[in-house]
């Protein structure tokens, strides 16, 4: 091992949203801080979101994206933190003293010590190999982020007559985009019964273009050898399969895919940490810590959410928490409690709280379909400690509740439930 | 004559973006239902009368590091005036480093709104 290696308290890998507010919190319990980024600019995923809607939690403004991360990044700039971009965390150790990273950099291989680890380093998208399409592969086919990507940084139109499979809410956000930049948005397909973006951005990234959004159909084939030339897209039933007969021809140039964002979390696993089934990002408690002592996990490689908001709260969390680690270690702890629920939650985050808990805890949880009126609940050793009712749930909206951490007080486990409300018409 | 059974309508003016119906009474004024707050009454009748967005897009720069920069109208725009804006914004090229939030161009399409920088350059 190298015995000049440079330690640090906390060393925040990924420079998005989830990592910059990590560093800054982290730094302001007065941590010493590296942030490392694999790209020449901070600002992950938000550089290339340049449209509107973001930090109105947080901020009271909507914000394009850019400009949510160009605060945080101004904000950075007044700490000390050491920042290395066009770093790239190739390889972690756990030690006695804590982890030995091996960095990749332009000026060459360096190994450097940290007593604890933020890992921010974002979600991925699935592409055209994880969703079953036939046919060819030619050019033409490419995720909504890559789209975004061509337009938005390089200023190139990825096509002319464009078809999106998938209602998620960066391929509703590129179908206005497209739009603008005078391309032809020939429709949206998506294969469940209803569509798995925001509603708001289906009104004002569809509606107010006349885009048609075909629910309960999927492309099932593609055409072209070089180049894209076109799409079949065929109904499908309740179980995703296509139905025979309902094949339909559709010219395109480019077929653009938002079929869902997974966690990034090579590093996560490389380190033994243990990955949840449900959010696939690490199983951690109220502290964003995983299973493996003095790693933090936060933002989108803890969870997808669908506000950047709530992403820059989980990384001040994780930031504080891994300052806090780095100075004494952990404080005692009584147990750890499971946190369960019914199968009506798509997932809640964390996976499990350890007592005693501080102030109180946040939850974050989607349900498993669309539902009208409930009441969310949770229990411990048979005692309700939360009840809330909700005028809506749907998959696609991540909702946050707090529970009093004095209540969080017996043997666990905490179990949250769901059931229609009485109330509903 | 006039619908009793109203437009339904997303409001867009924050995360909750709750579903609204909006219906025009034979009183000429307009119920709104299913909105969470005053925000969403406004804007129903905007969007039944003159409907508003804000703009977000980029511009060209003479920077090869960052050959566009992102930006974004500082108020909302008339939706029928979404063409002509782009239009507009399509001659702009930025020579000079800018601070996000600095003003790129004013009085876009004539709609008295600047348009500012939302990334530093
Ligand atoms: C294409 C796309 C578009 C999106 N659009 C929206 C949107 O419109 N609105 C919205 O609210 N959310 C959107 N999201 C979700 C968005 O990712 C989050 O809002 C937010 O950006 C997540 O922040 P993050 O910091 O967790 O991840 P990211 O922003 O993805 O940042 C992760 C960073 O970690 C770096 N990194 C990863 N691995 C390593 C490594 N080994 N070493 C060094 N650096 C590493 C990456 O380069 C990246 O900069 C989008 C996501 C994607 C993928
Ligand atoms: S009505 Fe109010 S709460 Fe509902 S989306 Fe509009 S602004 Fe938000």
């Amino acid at each position: 091992m190298n015995k000049n290696a440079k330690t640090y308290d906390v060393t925040v890998i990924g420079g998005g949203p989830a990592g910059l507010a990590a560093a800054i919190s982290a730094h302001e319990q007065g941590a010493h801080v590296l942030l490392i980024e694999r790209e020449d600019r901070l600002g992950g995923v938000l550089k290339q979101c340049i449209h509107d809607g973001f930090g109105l939690l947080r901020f009271g403004e909507k914000l394009s994206g850019c400009e949510y991360a160009t605060r945080f990044m101004h904000k950075l700039e007044e700490t000390d933190v050491e920042v290395r971009a066009l770093t790239f965390a190739s390889r972690i150790e756990k030690t006695d003293e804590g982890f030995l990273l091996s960095l990749i950099q332009s000026s060459g291989f360096e190994q450097v010590k940290s007593k604890s680890l933020v890992l921010a380093t974002g979600c991925r998208e699935r592409t055209a190999r994880q969703v079953a399409i036939h046919g060819t592969r030619p050019a033409g086919v490419l995720t909504a982020g890559s789209a975004q990507y061509y337009i938005n940084i390089l200023g190139q139109l990825p096509g002319k007559n464009c078809v999106i499979l998938g209602s998620g809410d960066i391929g509703l956000i590129m179908a206005r985009r497209l739009t603008l930049e005078g391309a032809n948005v020939l429709g949206v397909y998506e294969a469940k019964a209803e569509p798995s973006g925001l509603m708001r951005n289906i009104y004002q990234c569809l509606v107010d273009f006349d885009i048609p959004l075909h629910l309960s159909k999927t492309v099932t084939e593609v055409h072209g050898r070089e180049r894209l030339t076109g799409v079949t897209v065929s109904a499908v039933d309740e179980r995703m399969n296509p139905i025979p007969g309902t094949e339909e021809y559709i010219p395109c140039d480019t077929l653009i895919l938002s079929v869902g964002l997974i966690p990034e979390n090579e590093l996560a696993e490389s380190l033994g940490v243990k990955i949840s089934r449900a959010t696939k990002g690490p199983e951690c408690n109220q502290d964003y810590e995983t299973t493996v002592p003095g790693i933090f996990s936060c933002g989108n490689a803890l969870h997808v959410n669908d506000l950047v908001d709530y992403v820059s709260e989980s990384g001040e969390n994780a930031g504080r928490a891994a300052a806090a680690y780095a100075k004494s270690g952990h404080e005692h702890r009584l147990k750890s409690v499971e946190v369960k629920t019914d199968k009506n939650f798509g997932y809640i985050v964390p996976s499990h709280i350890d007592l005693p808990a501080k102030d109180s805890v946040p939850f974050f949880f989607r349900t498993s379909k669309t539902r009208g009126r409930t009441r969310v609940k949770a229990f411990m050793d048979g005692k309700e400690v939360f009840s809330k009712v909700f005028a809506g749930l749907r998959p696609p909206e991540m909702e946050k509740i707090e529970i009093e951490a004095a209540k969080l007080q017996g043997a666990g486990p905490l179990q949250f439930t769901m059931e229609v409300d009485e109330h509903e018409q | 004559m006039n619908s009793k059974e109203g437009k339904e309508l997303i409001c867009i003016v924050c995360p909750n973006g709750c579903r609204l119906n909006a219906a025009m009474g034979e009183d000429g004024q307009l119920s709104v239902t299913g909105n969470k707050c005053k925000r969403g009454e406004k804007f129903a009748q905007a969007e039944l009368t003159n409907p508003t967005r804000s703009l977000t897009t980029t511009v060209r720069t003479s920077f090869s590091t960052m050959p566009w920069l992102p930006v974004r109208t500082d108020g909302e725009i008339p939706k029928k005036l979404i063409g002509d804006a782009l239009k507009e914004l399509q001659s702009v090229l930025i020579e000079k480093n800018l601070r996000c939030g600095e003003v790129v161009l004013t009085d876009l399409a004539g709609t008295g709104i600047n348009v500012i920088a939302a990334s530093d350059l």
